[in-house]
């Protein structure tokens, strides 16, 4: 029963989702310009792809608040991967330099 | 080394940056840039040594190619210095993100100084990715409890090497912490206050611009039992450029990299690796002299440029 619940709550979830127009699967990117992560927020469905590109010439991380995933520093032009199985809030930091800050949020 | 005319070495000192050679004699110390044009026989009893900040091996891009041969240079003008430095104190990021390698590249050159033995402290780059135990393996022994700080007296000056990059995470500044705190108020307990005190960090030990985290959030209750010594010296990097301050008897001063420069604090929309124009060259090199001066009297600073 518990779990017929939560299912529901999934599935309303999913369609607030194709409702304001965030692309229901497929990759999604993160670009990493001027020391801030663009966008800062950026929505995706659950199971989504996320890749982080650094276009600065300085290494930045892609650091989970929660220890939850993170990357090695990026490089100028290196890219990182992450997949986002369950929603959530999913807040993040560069851990070379703590102000860049930014969410991924999994519907 | 070959001499290096003064066209060839503005060109490369436009970005390469430099050491920072201290002297110190009779309780005064003095700092000068390492270039040629800083050759200086030092007075009778006094001793010097090298600050070597920001070598961010493994870093590569248009600010720089190459950050191990700008290092090497930076080497050999240390090595032609006519008075050999007693000892090196690298104030951290000597890798660019702990790359593969990086720490190994470092050591091999840092072999080539003409010194004694060289110190270190981290910088956020040389920890970050595995919370120090690199670095700590590398060069923990001897610091205290192997948590890489330390304190060591040469010649009547009391030198401390404090970490301030290993809390660094989420907080957007560089932090000590209790433990260090704890044990730098102990270290210090003993002193005259008539003992130069030398303090050396990675990120700055004062609020140069906390809107890019570069400030240590809890450096005022260290400086705070230090405030009694006569002459404190505070050295520092991560800004990659030289900034000075005097509080008190406190003198506080930050070192170029030799790797790239970093913008003024608050000159760009953010602090990344700067590519300085040829024509401007002149303008982002020069000589900084210290005049430190224990005791009740003021302290003298003098900056001038090449250029």
């Amino acid at each position: 029963m518990l779990k017929r619940t939560s299912l529901a709550a999934v599935a309303v979830a999913g369609l607030l989702v194709t409702a304001s127009g965030v692309p229901a699967a497929g990759p999604a990117s993160v670009e990493i310009k001027d020391f801030t992560y663009g966008p800062s927020v950026l929505t995706v469905p659950a199971g989504a792809q996320v890749t982080w590109t650094n276009h600065d010439e300085e290494s930045h991380t892609i650091t989970s608040a929660t220890g939850a995933f993170g990357s090695a520093g990026l490089s100028h032009d290196e890219t990182f991967t992450q997949t986002f199985a369950r929603p959530g809030t999913y807040a993040y930091f560069c851990a070379l330099h703590p102000q860049m800050r930014a969410t991924i949020v999994v519907r | 080394m070959d001499r290096m005319d003064r066209r060839g070495f503005l060109q490369c000192a436009a970005w390469t940056g430099a050491a920072v050679m201290w002297t110190a004699a009779g309780g005064v110390l003095s700092s000068r840039v390492v270039t040629p044009a800083s050759a200086m026989e030092a007075p009778a009893g006094a001793f010097s040594f090298v600050q070597i900040s920001d070598t961010h091996i493994g870093f590569k891009g248009q600010a720089n190619a190459d950050a191990a041969a700008t290092l090497q240079q930076v080497i050999d003008r240390v090595n032609a210095l006519p008075t050999r430095p007693a000892f090196v104190l690298h104030t951290g990021d000597q890798t660019h993100g702990q790359k593969a390698g990086a720490f190994d590249t470092v050591a091999e050159l840092l072999k080539g100084v003409k010194t004694e033995r060289t110190f270190y402290v981290p910088g956020e780059h040389d920890v970050f990715l595995d919370g120090g135990k690199e670095y700590l393996e590398r060069y923990g022994q001897g610091t205290v409890g192997g948590r890489g700080w330390q304190s060591f007296d040469y010649r009547g000056t009391h030198f401390i090497g404090l970490v301030n990059v290993l809390k660094y995470k989420g907080e957007g500044m560089g932090s000590l912490g209790d433990e260090q705190l704890e044990w730098l108020a102990k270290d210090v307990a003993a002193l005259g206050s008539s003992t130069p005190i030398v303090v050396f960090s990675h990120v700055p030990l004062w609020a140069v611009y906390p809107a890019w985290g570069w400030t240590t959030e809890d450096a005022e209750r260290a400086l705070g039992g230090l405030r009694r010594f006569g002459s404190v010296t505070v050295l520092n990097g991560h800004i990659h450029q030289v900034l000075q301050k005097v509080e008190g008897t406190v003198t506080f001063h930050t070192a170029m990299s030799t790797a790239f420069p970093q913008p003024a604090p608050g000159s760009a929309p953010a602090p990344g690796p700067m590519k300085i124009p040829e024509a401007e060259a002149r303008r982002m090199i020069g000589v900084t002299e210290v005049a430190y001066v224990p005791g009740r009297q003021p302290l003298a600073i003098v900056d001038s440029t090449l250029g």
